[in-house]
């Protein structure tokens, strides 16, 4: 086993009534690099997020996360460990402000749990600066004491990478970072997830293959639930099965 | 985020002022009623405002801290005093075991387990013989507080219960303006997000629930006190709709609003008393129209009138 793969699932497998989501996946995440899961509607890929982070408990295999087994942790302390996921609705808390998003996640990281209902909000005025450090680096200093339902859907899914970060997570779910996005969004965000992965490694589900061939050091493609091809996006974008998936027989 | 709390401090002044100045006109006995159904329905607005949890069966903590009271202070003579803090610590061990069995539920789920546990309290209530059954608990004596201040005098037994008020009022401010109460919102907004955050909020959720009991016990206990009596009314499922009606209609997840609510219900009950069961008709109608034209409560609308949060 090499060091250097930091999350690792082994026969992975989801079964819904007589439908097989996600069949026997063996996928092997590496240190570091930003690991991009495609595929066509239906192959998996979400549900292969809500195994990983337990939202959904696996039929069957098992779940590495430096090298410790977490197939039966529960989601939050899996979100501790440091493996924590974005949602591909976005994920923010719609009546807070951008400021209090993000502080939520810092009172999490810094405070632990917070039980202590006896103590003023004043506190957390502390953690102001690290949380606008993090809005800043997403760029949405504009934004800070916007309610989050009011930000346009580009700027949510920000927020959402933000709120993420402020968890320093050694290893970053991205569900569809760039899902209904115009593209000066598009731009943003990939520039972002680019920045961030800088001292962690980033696996994400990803549908538009520009994105994905700008980032991703590996990408696997799944079809039907199951590991149709992996590589770098050279070999994978040449790869006929994966051509096939995505554009049906007779292309190519 | 600073300037959104002097609108707070003032509107806090006015309701002060109110129960302090209000006695001198209105019958002390009927604003002591509704002080505890205030507390009561700012129990619960803890609990469905800010945690997102509809509890359909709140009238079994009003109730039984009302008979743990009761009885302590005519059976065993506890000073009333140690009666409200014996009736209220009865309602949080109830919110414990209620909260565990009912907690991991969700939405039209969790109502009902609440109705259910509701349900077997009132039966049991009605059958226990230490509750007196449809007669009650009555004739409880209000004794004196910490052996000194003989609360048959309707002044002292006015100011404790404005004080007990007030402070449960600042406790649940301070709840909702906590570390605590902004997780527990994170939860109400976007639960899958506060697990995904390494919040574990079943927990979370668990203590707001069993706040919101101890709180609604206070009442009752207090309740009982003052109206020297504890019954099966209390207890009963229709009391766990009135408080959702108050609350309601004052303003679900605003500050004033379950004061206002229980005000408003309160009064509508007295004053239209002799309308008999219409009043149930009557409280019928404005739950509808509450429902329909002003979805926010009164409190709600008020504050979007003026944009700030009440």
């Amino acid at each position: 086993m090499s060091d250097d793969v930091i999350l690792e699932t082994r026969g992975l497998t989801k079964e819904f009534k007589g439908f097989v989501a996600v069949n026997n996946v063996a996928l092997r995440v590496r240190r570091g690099t930003i690991h991009a899961l495609i595929g066509p509607n239906g192959a998996g890929k979400t549900t292969c997020f809500n195994l990983l982070t337990h939202f959904l408990e696996p039929t069957r295999g098992s779940i590495f996360y430096k090298g410790n087994d977490i197939t039966g942790s529960p989601p939050a302390r899996i979100a501790r460990a440091g493996l924590v996921r974005s949602f591909q609705i976005s994920a923010v808390f719609p009546h807070l402000t951008v400021l209090e998003n993000v502080r939520i996640a810092l009172q999490r990281k810094k405070r632990g749990p917070s039980f202590d209902f006896w103590v003023s909000e004043k506190t957390l005025e502390q953690l102001n600066s690290p949380a606008r450090e993090l809005i800043h680096a997403v760029g949405l200093e504009e934004f800070e004491g916007t309610i989050a339902v009011e930000l346009p859907y580009g700027r949510k899914r920000a927020l959402e990478i933000a709120t993420t970060l402020a968890l320093d997570p050694e290893v970053m779910l991205l569900d569809e970072p760039t899902a209904g996005m115009t593209h000066s969004d598009v731009e943003r965000i990939t520039a972002l997830v680019k920045r961030v992965s800088a001292n962690r490694t980033v696996l994400m589900v990803e549908h538009n293959l520009s994105v994905v061939s700008t980032l991703s050091n590996t990408i696997t493609v799944l079809q039907r639930g199951e590991i149709l091809a992996e590589g770098d996006y050279a070999s994978v974008s040449k790869n006929p099965q994966v051509v096939e998936a995505y554009l049906g027989a007779g292309h190519g | 985020m600073t300037q959104s709390k002097t609108h707070e401090r003032v509107a806090f002044g006015v309701m002060v002022a109110f129960f302090v100045l209000a006695p001198l006109v209105v019958y002390p006995v009927f604003l002591m009623k509704v002080m505890c159904f205030a507390l009561f329905a700012c129990a619960f607005n803890l609990l469905i405002g800010y945690g997102g949890l509809l509890s359909f069966g709140h009238a079994m903590f009003l109730g039984t801290a009302g008979y743990a009271a009761a009885h302590s202070a005519k059976v065993w003579g506890f000073s009333p005093e140690v009666a409200i803090v014996f009736g209220t610590a009865c309602a949080c061990a109830l919110g414990g075991i209620a909260g565990v069995l009912a907690i991991r539920r969700q939405g039209i789920y969790f109502a009902m387990i609440t109705l259910a546990l509701a349900q077997m309290i009132f039966f049991y209530y009605l059958q226990a013989p230490f509750t007196g059954g449809e007669d009650g608990i009555q004739a409880v004596p209000r004794g004196r507080l910490l052996g000194l201040l003989d609360l048959s005098n309707i002044w002292a037994m006015y100011a404790v219960v404005l004080v007990v008020f007030l402070a449960g009022f600042l406790f649940i401010y301070r709840a909702i303006h906590s570390p605590f109460g902004q997780v527990l919102k994170s939860i109400r907004e976007n639960e899958p997000r506060a697990v995904s955050l390494g919040y574990d909020t079943t927990r979370y959720k668990l203590l707001a629930f069993i706040l919101s009991a101890t709180l609604a016990g206070l009442a009752g206990a207090t309740k009982a006190i003052v109206f020297q009596l504890a019954s099966l009314t209390d207890v009963h499922w229709s009391m766990s709709g009135e408080v959702v009606l108050m609350t309601l209609l004052g303003g679900l997840g605003t500050i004033f609003g379950p004061v206002v609510g229980a005000l408003v219900v309160v009064s509508l009950e007295n004053y239209l008393a002799q309308l008999g069961a219409w009043v149930t008709v009557v409280q019928g109608g404005i739950f509808v129209l509450c429902v329909l034209t002003f979805r926010r409560g009164i409190v709600g609308e008020l504050g979007r009138l003026i944009r700030r949060p009440l």
